[in-house]
């Protein structure tokens, strides 16, 4: 589509500034290409999260990002949302060439981003949190009746005018949150609204009141960006699909409703970069049960999940943020109380908490590295030894000597990058610093290891050495209970795989037997294709 | 691997990994040599951490600064040695007492928390040990009520904070008013005086030419260092404070050593109370006024992070030290007391500011280096 070069709307913008607060920009043209992407390229240290994005969006269109995790989703986002700047490539806003310095920038030329975990103020009121930053004001004082009933009108174009705008967004549920977060996005004057899983936090039948706002607001030239797991809702609200994979476009604007399901997966799904996974072993050396999980359950994470894990054994975990994976993998280490079933280790029954838990001889590698492993600022020789610095102590004194010595084997087993374990773990690479948190638990015996997604973050050549330590650390009779929402991962790597969606485990089978598209057809079935067969 | 638990020093064999160690990166290297060798056999003595040790000799810096000060602005006292010595042992008497608390609060505040009980259970510890009932079992009862009354009080302080999870802040306020209102009702509002010789020793007297507190501080001080350095519960104080969560997942019991962390600042308080006991001779519900303050300015100029994680034994005494010889100065050129507190206001300011620049410079540093070397 041709971008018009001298846009005759600009004009007439100015001159309805001042009129109806609540109708769409009025220099909208339906159909007009809003904002383009090309070539986008966006580093981190140690990884390359876009490499090369196009995208395309017109106004008045619904149109999905689609990609696994990790495929530079968020990052892309963040750079539309001004959080941000892309290392090269062309953002083309309205015809313009454009940066967004800050995140006011891209609010100010009419992007609002709708996040995942929204981002309101829970103790300030509906009205000041839709016009939080911006509010209307005379002489320092903020003009509360107008902002009032500016926010009532906007929250009945949403068809949401039963909310008080004086009501605390606290005592609001999810779906009244997100809606206070889209009249945020309409407070801005809004052209393009972008929306990550929007459906993550809703009940089924509040998905069917967010498809009709998304219809008015399209209906009225609005752009909208939205991103889901969920294949069957993209078929319904969507217009557009645009497919991302390791940072790169694969595919653009794919008609929604018409592309065939098994052609979206493969685009999401077909690699570029080959994982070279470690072989199994040839015979079955699988030894006894280690750990054995029975119908474990936690009201709104998990229930009824069973499970077992052999010594010398991989399984693995697939399923989706929010389907209970990592909060199941919490419950087993002792790090949340189960409302009912049992965890065994060697045939005998844990007791609450962690400590038992570790002193059972179980080792977890949490998902997030950063808040919940690592001492930063602490040498990594501490790290690898945080969990074991008690058994190297005597009479209460630490053995520095000793951890250093047995943290720098673990270095050199892991072929950690620099090898100097008196630095700081913050000045590691994400892959070096998630080899300490695995590193941790090969010190002092540990048999069972429950790795939550290990190789996020991590750049490819790091994960190929993870994968092999993983595999070693297993023909060694350590059991490992992996979870993660790459596929491929757990295909690869794992020697049984169990698939969760939703709290339930719906399919448990030899990795052998199932491929990626099978797996992602019964992680991604959303709650619409409910009773769908598992 | 074997069925049977992990014996305590179980090292599993190594992985068997591909040999495809990379070719040794310039930069990486430049990178790794900088931090004075790796691994090995190392002293006792190493490894109180690089970035502590450089904060710590910007503080003596200020201290010879302050120095230099009182030697311009009295030159004739500054000439004489034998002043200067006396004048060395006042400044050190000066601060022995917040020092002994500062040590507690280091602990506490390094470990995540904050303790605004401590000048009140000085108080109550005092004014618990010199009553007539406690007096009558002699010295060494007295010092066995002062130190309970201490770690009890901590104990409570612990217990609420851990187990009754209320927010340090709160908890140790409400401590703050509690253990006063006890400690006033106690004494009755009276001054009690202690009739042991042996406690009322301890502030006057002097070993091999030093004052006995002093020797408590230093004491104090030695202890606190090797134990925060050198044995598990100090390791245990770090991760707490740095990362609670991370340390909860590695197995430590971080309730159980949070609560033994207020318990150990009570503890301090109890010896603090002793001291300041034998200083006054007496013992009185005011007494300790505001220490909570000057302990918390001391540790956090001495660059313990107010968040947790990170903070140093010496880095808390040298900002005690530093607080006392501003006292000193003001009073041997005989300014006000009110100037004072503006000059050791502003010195908190400056220090915490300084300490940010260092810290973001540092951080930068290695920032810088982490591209180059991810690549």
């Amino acid at each position: 589509m041709a971008l018009p070069e001298d846009d005759p709307a600009t004009a007439s913008a100015e001159a309805v500034a001042e009129a109806p607060l609540v109708e769409a920009p009025a220099d909208t043209v339906a159909g007009e290409v809003v904002l383009r992407l090309t070539d986008l390229v966006k580093t981190f240290p140690g990884v390359r999260a876009l490499d090369g994005v196009q995208l395309e969006v017109r106004a008045g269109e619904v149109h999905c990002l689609l990609g696994q995790n990790g495929a530079g989703k968020s990052t892309l986002i963040k750079v539309l949302a001004g959080v941000h700047q892309p290392d090269s490539g062309q953002v083309e806003w309205r015809g313009e060439p454009a940066t967004f310095a800050n995140p006011q920038a891209a609010m100010k030329a009419g992007i609002a981003t709708i996040y995942q975990e929204l981002d309101l103020v829970e103790d300030l009121s509906v009205a000041e949190n839709a016009f939080l930053g911006h509010e209307y004001r005379s002489f320092g004082f903020v003009r509360r009746g107008r902002m009032a009933r500016h926010t009532r009108q906007i929250l009945s174009r949403l068809g949401h005018g039963e909310i008080p705008p004086g009501r605390m967004v606290r005592s609001l549920p999810a779906a009244g949150k997100q809606i206070v977060s889209m009249a945020r996005a309409l407070s801005h004057e809004a052209r393009l609204i972008i929306m990550d899983e929007p459906s993550a936090v809703l009940a089924h039948d509040e998905v069917g009141n967010l498809f009709r706002i998304i219809r008015e607001l399209t209906a009225q030239g609005i752009a909208v960006i939205y991103i889901s797991h969920r294949l069957e809702e993209i078929r319904e609200i969507g217009d557009r699909v645009t497919v991302l994979k390791d940072g790169r476009t694969t595919a653009a604007n794919l008609p929604a409703r018409d592309t065939p399901t098994r052609d979206l997966v493969s685009r999401m799904t077909g690699r570029t970069i080959e994982y070279v996974f470690p072989d199994r072993p040839t015979d079955d050396s699988a030894g006894a049960d280690l750990l054995q999980v029975e119908g474990l359950t936690r009201t709104g994470e998990f229930a009824d999940v069973s499970l077992n894990v052999r010594a010398g054994e991989i399984v693995g975990i697939a399923g989706l943020v929010g389907s209970g994976r990592s909060e199941l993998l919490e419950t087993i280490y002792g790090a949340r109380l189960p409302e009912a079933g049992t965890v065994r280790m060697d045939g005998k029954v844990l007791r609450p908490g962690v400590g038992a838990a570790v002193r059972a001889g179980m080792g977890m590698a949490p998902e997030e590295r950063k808040s919940q492993a690592l001492l930063l600022g602490e040498p990594i020789y501490r790290n690898v030894t945080l969990a074991t610095f008690g058994r190297y102590a005597r009479l209460g004194f630490t053995n520095a000597a000793k951890e250093r010595a047995e943290a720098d084997r673990i270095a050199e087993t892991l072929e950690l990058r620099p090898r100097d374990v008196d630095r700081p773990v913050r000045t590691l690479s994400g892959g070096n610093q998630q080899k300490v948190v695995v590193g941790r638990w090969l010190l002092g015996g540990t048999k069972l290891l429950l790795l939550d997604e290990p190789t996020r973050g991590v750049d490819v050549g790091a994960r190929a050495e993870l994968y092999q330590v993983i595999r070693a650390l297993a023909a060694q009779g350590v059991g490992v209970l992996l979870v993660s929402s790459e596929v491929p991962e757990v295909l690869g790597l794992a020697d049984r795989v169990l698939v969760m969606r939703e709290g339930r485990v719906v399919r448990e089978a030899a990795a052998g037997e199932l491929d990626e598209n099978t797996v992602l057809d019964l992680v991604m079935a959303g709650s619409l294709m409910e009773g769908a067969p598992a | 691997m074997s069925d049977a638990t992990p014996t305590p020093t179980a090292t599993p064999e190594r992985p068997q990994l591909p040999a495809q160690s990379p070719p040794a990166d310039p930069a990486e290297t430049a990178v790794a040599s900088d931090k004075a060798g790796s691994g090995g056999k190392l002293s006792w003595w190493r490894g109180d951490g690089g970035d502590g040790a450089k904060r710590n000799l910007g503080l003596i810096g200020v201290l010879a600064a302050l120095i230099v000060v009182g030697a311009v602005t009295k030159p004739d006292l500054y000439g004489d040695p034998n002043w200067v010595w006396n004048n060395v042992l006042a400044i050190l008497q000066l601060a022995s007492v917040v020092g002994v608390v500062t040590v507690g609060m280091t602990f506490v505040i390094i470990g995540g928390g904050i303790d605004l009980s401590v000048g009140a259970i000085v108080a109550l510890a005092g004014v618990w040990c010199t009553t007539v009932a406690t007096q009558s079992y002699g010295a060494g009862g007295m010092i066995f009520t002062a130190l309970a009354v201490g770690v009890c009080v901590g104990l409570v302080n612990g217990v609420l904070i851990s187990y009754g999870r209320l927010v340090p802040f709160i908890a140790t306020l409400a401590m703050l008013v509690a253990a006063r209102g006890l400690a006033a009702s106690i004494s009755n509002k009276q001054t009690q005086v202690s009739s042991s010789t042996f406690i009322n020793d301890i502030a006057a007297r002097k070993v091999i030419g030093i004052p006995i507190l002093v020797y408590i501080l230093g004491a104090v001080v030695l202890a606190g260092w090797v134990v925060l350095n050198r044995t598990t519960f100090g390791r245990r104080t770090i991760a707490v404070g740095g990362n609670p969560e991370a340390a909860r997942l590695a197995g430590i019991n971080v309730r159980r050593h949070t609560m033994l962390l207020y318990a150990l600042s009570g503890l301090c308080c109890g010896i603090a109370a002793i001291m300041l006991t034998s200083q006054a001779t007496s013992a009185q519900a005011a007494m300790a006024n505001l220490y909570e303050l000057d302990a918390i300015a001391a540790a956090i100029i001495g660059g313990t992070l107010l968040s947790g994680g990170r903070g140093t034994i010496v880095g808390s005494l040298l900002g005690v030290i530093i607080f006392a010889t501003i006292t000193n100065l003001f009073a041997i050129n005989g300014l006000s007391i009110e100037a004072q507190n503006m000059v050791k206001g502003g010195i908190i300011v400056a220090a915490v500011l300084v300490q940010q620049f260092q810290f973001k410079s540092v951080t930068r540093l290695l920032a810088r280096n982490r591209v180059t070397t991810a690549t």
